[in-house]
C-alpha cells in the first residue's frame, strides 16, 4: 500500500542566464509515498516551486532521474508525457490559470477533452465534480464571473477530472483571503484524507503546514530539514 | 475533432472584436477579388456572346487606315466600292451603312441622337445581327418602306424623350417626319440605344448624300475562309484606288480579328482587376497574420495551462488550426458574400445608367477558391505562432 509514487533522484536544475548559471535544484533528493501529504516549506527562491514543476513533468531536469508511478519521465516523449501529465497529476496554481474563454464546466472537463473522454461523460463527470465542491450555482459562469475562492475551487475541479493520484498545489491560498484560502485547505484535506490522493503542497506560510503529515524544509535547492507531523 | 471544434468557438466567442478585426481583414480582401473579378468575368462573357451572335463570316470595311479614325480625314467609300466589292469571289452579300448625328425631335421635344441608313433588302440582317440589334415590338423596315423607322429602346421606354414612343407614332430627324414601324431590344449602351435607324435610300435624301458609305460590312459564302476573303478584298481595293500596300485609306477587318483586339483589350483589363484584387488580399493575408500571432502569442500561458492538464502539441495545435481556420474561413464567407454584393450593386448602377455590358458573373470555383484561400491564409497564421509557442516548455509557456 505505502509504495513509493513520486521519487527525485539527485536532481539538478541549473538556469542560464547569459553566461551565469542559476542552481535552482541542486541534488534534490525525495520520495513521496502514496497517499500521503508532504508539504514543502521554504522562502521564496529555494527551489520549492521548480521542483514541483519538475514532479509534474510541466519541467525536465538538468541533471537527476524523476519516477512518477514507477515510469522514468525523462524517458518520455513530448506527447507520451503529456498524456501521463494528464492522467496521474492534477495541478492547482496560485494564479488559478483557469481558460477565460470556457465557463466553469468547460474548463473542469478541459483536461478529460485530451484523455479522448466522450462529451457525454464530460460534462457529466465535470457537473458532479463542481457541485461536490459546492458550486453547482456557478456551472456556466466565466472564470472572470467568480470570485477568487470559487476560481480556485473550480481549479482544484479541473485538478480531480481525470482522477489523478497525485495532486500537486503551488501557493494555492496566495491570492485568496483567509475565509477562502482556509476552504481551499479543507478540501486539499479531504481529498487527502477521504479519497486517499497523495497531496504534494508547496508553500512559504508556516500556517498551513499543520494540514500535512509530513514537511520538507527546502534552502537553496536542497531540503535542510525533514518534519513529521 | 469535436470537441476542437467547440473550443475553439468558444475562444473566437470570447474575443468578440478581436475576430471581428482579423475577419475584417480577409474578408475585404476576397470581397474585391469577388466583386472585380466576377465583373471581369462578366464583361468577356457578355462580349462573347456578341462576337458569338456576330459569326465568324463577316467581314467589316471602313474608311481610314484604321478602326480609330472612323474615315475623319476625309477618306470615304462609296456605292462604286459597295459595287466592286460585290464582284469579289467569296462575297455573298454587301451591306452598307450611312449615319450621322441628327436632331431627333418627338412631341415636340428634341434631342440629338444618331440616324442609321440600312439597306432594306436581305443584306440588313447582316448590320442587323453585327450590331446586335434585335427587333423587340412591331416589325423591321421592309424594302418598300420610305419615311419609316425602328427605333432604338430609350425611344420607347421614356428614357430619351419624355414621352414614351409607340409604334405608329411619327418622330422627325431634321424635320422629316418617319413612321415608326418597330422598336429594338435595348443593347447596353446609352448612344446605341438612342439611334433610330431608316431606309438607307431615306438617310441619302436626309443627308443629301447619294453616294457616300460610312460602313459596309460583308458576308463571305459558305466554304471561303473569311480571312482570304479580307485580304482578296484588301488586295484589289487597294489596286483599284493606286494605292502601295501599307498605305490603305480604307481598313478591313474579319469578326475573328475584331474578337481577338477585343479579347486582348479584354485580358488587360482582366489582369488590372486581378491585380487590384491580388494586392487587397494579400494585404488582407498579412492583416490576419499580423492579429493571429500576436493573439496567439498573448495566449502562450493558456498554452502552457492547457499542456499542464495534458494536452499535447497536436492537440494544441489542432485547435488553433481550426480556430484560426474558421476565422479565416468566416471572413472569407462574409467577403464573398459582400463581394456578390458589391458586383451586384455595380451591375444594377451601370444597368441604370444604361451599361448593359457590365453583367456579372459568378464562377463557383471562384468562390470555392476564395474560401479556401482564405481558409489556408487563416490556418496557416494562427499555426505558426501556435507551434512556436506549443514547443515551448510547460513551465515556460505557464510563465509566459
Amino acid at each position: 500500500m505505502n509504495k513509493n509514487i513520486i521519487r527525485l533522484d539527485s536532481v539538478w536544475k541549473i538556469y542560464k542566464m547569459d553566461e551565469v548559471e542559476v542552481p535552482a535544484l541542486r541534488g534534490l533528493d525525495l520520495t513521496v509515498k502514496k497517499g500521503e501529504f508532504l508539504a514543502v516549506l521554504g522562502p521564496s527562491g529555494s527551489g520549492k516551486s521548480t521542483a514541483l514543476n519538475m514532479i509534474g513533468s510541466l519541467d525536465t531536469p538538468t541533471k537527476g532521474k524523476i519516477y512518477l508511478d514507477g515510469i522514468n519521465i525523462s524517458t518520455l516523449n513530448e506527447s507520451d508525457l503529456a498524456q501521463l501529465r494528464g492522467r496521474k497529476v492534477g495541478f492547482i496554481f496560485q494564479v488559478f490559470n483557469l481558460i477565460p474563454s470556457l465557463d466553469a464546466v468547460g474548463n473542469v472537463a478541459l483536461p478529460m477533452v485530451f484523455q479522448g473522454v466522450s462529451r457525454e461523460s464530460r460534462i457529466k463527470r465535470a457537473k458532479n465534480l463542481l457541485i461536490k465542491l459546492g458550486l453547482g450555482h456557478r456551472l456556466t459562469h466565466k472564470p472572470s464571473q467568480l470570485s477568487g475562492g470559487e476560481r480556485q475551487r473550480v481549479a482544484i475541479a479541473r485538478s480531480l477530472a481525470n482522477d489523478p493520484e497525485v495532486i500537486l498545489a503551488d501557493e494555492p491560498t496566495g491570492n485568496l483571503d483567509s475565509k477562502s484560502g482556509l476552504e481551499v485547505m479543507e478540501i486539499l484535506k479531504n481529498l487527502h484524507k477521504k479519497e486517499n490522493k497523495t497531496v504534494i503542497l508547496v508553500t512559504h506560510d508556516q500556517k498551513l503546514v499543520r494540514y500535512s503529515q509530513r514537511i520538507c524544509y527546502l534552502m537553496d535547492g536542497k531540503i535542510i530539514k525533514t518534519r513529521r507531523m | 475533432m469535436n470537441q476542437y471544434v467547440r473550443l475553439s468557438w468558444e475562444s473566437i466567442k470570447h474575443r468578440k472584436v478581436r475576430s471581428w478585426l482579423t475577419m475584417l481583414g480577409i474578408f475585404v480582401g476576397i470581397a474585391s477579388i469577388v466583386a472585380l473579378i466576377s465583373l471581369g468575368q462578366g464583361m468577356s462573357n457578355v462580349v462573347n456572346e456578341q462576337f458569338e451572335m456576330m459569326g465568324v463570316d463577316k467581314i467589316m470595311i471602313m474608311p481610314g487606315q484604321n478602326l480609330q479614325s472612323m474615315g475623319l480625314a476625309g477618306e470615304v467609300l462609296s456605292e462604286d466600292d459597295v459595287e466592286f466589292i460585290e464582284k469579289i469571289k467569296g462575297v455573298k452579300l454587301v451591306a452598307p451603312m450611312l449615319y450621322k448625328t441628327v436632331r431627333l425631335k418627338y412631341k415636340d421635344q428634341m434631342e440629338f441622337g444618331f440616324v442609321i441608313g440600312l439597306p432594306t433588302d436581305e443584306s440588313m440582317d447582316i448590320i442587323m445581327s453585327m450590331g446586335n440589334f434585335n427587333i423587340e415590338n412591331g416589325r423591321k423596315l421592309e424594302k418598300k418602306d420610305k419615311n419609316k423607322a425602328m427605333v432604338g429602346c430609350r425611344h420607347t421606354n421614356g428614357d430619351l424623350f419624355d414621352k414614351k414612343v409607340r409604334i405608329g407614332d411619327k418622330i422627325y430627324a431634321e424635320d422629316q417626319g418617319y413612321t415608326v414601324v418597330g422598336s429594338m431590344e435595348c443593347i447596353g449602351s446609352k448612344p446605341d440605344d438612342g439611334q433610330i435607324y431608316i431606309p438607307l435610300d431615306s438617310a441619302r435624301d436626309l443627308l443629301n448624300e447619294q453616294t457616300k458609305i460610312d460602313a459596309m460590312y460583308v458576308q463571305v459564302k459558305d466554304g471561303f475562309n473569311p480571312s482570304e476573303v479580307a485580304e482578296t478584298i484588301k488586295k484589289k481595293m487597294r489596286k483599284d484606288r493606286d494605292l502601295e500596300k501599307g498605305e490603305e485609306n480604307f481598313n478591313i477587318q474579319t469578326s475573328e480579328q475584331l474578337m481577338e483586339s477585343f479579347g486582348v483589350i479584354l485580358g488587360v483589363v482582366q489582369a488590372v482587376l486581378i491585380g487590384i484584387a491580388a494586392i487587397s488580399l494579400l494585404v488582407g493575408g498579412i492583416g490576419i497574420m499580423n492579429i493571429m500571432y500576436t493573439s496567439v502569442l498573448e495566449r502562450t500561458k493558456e498554452i502552457g495551462v492547457m499542456k499542464a492538464v495534458g494536452a499535447r502539441n497536436k492537440d494544441i495545435m489542432m485547435i488553433f488550426l481550426i480556430e484560426s481556420g474558421m476565422m479565416g474561413l468566416g471572413g472569407g464567407a462574409i467577403g464573398v458574400v459582400i463581394g456578390i454584393a458589391i458586383g451586384k450593386f455595380i451591375e444594377s448602377i451601370a444597368a441604370k445608367t444604361g451599361y448593359v455590358f457590365l453583367k456579372i458573373t459568378f464562377d463557383p470555383g471562384l468562390i470555392i477558391g476564395a474560401l479556401a484561400f482564405s481558409f489556408v491564409v487563416g490556418a496557416l497564421s494562427g499555426l505558426l505562432p501556435a507551434r512556436r509557442a506549443a514547443k515551448l516548455k510547460p513551465v515556460d509557456a505557464l510563465r509566459y
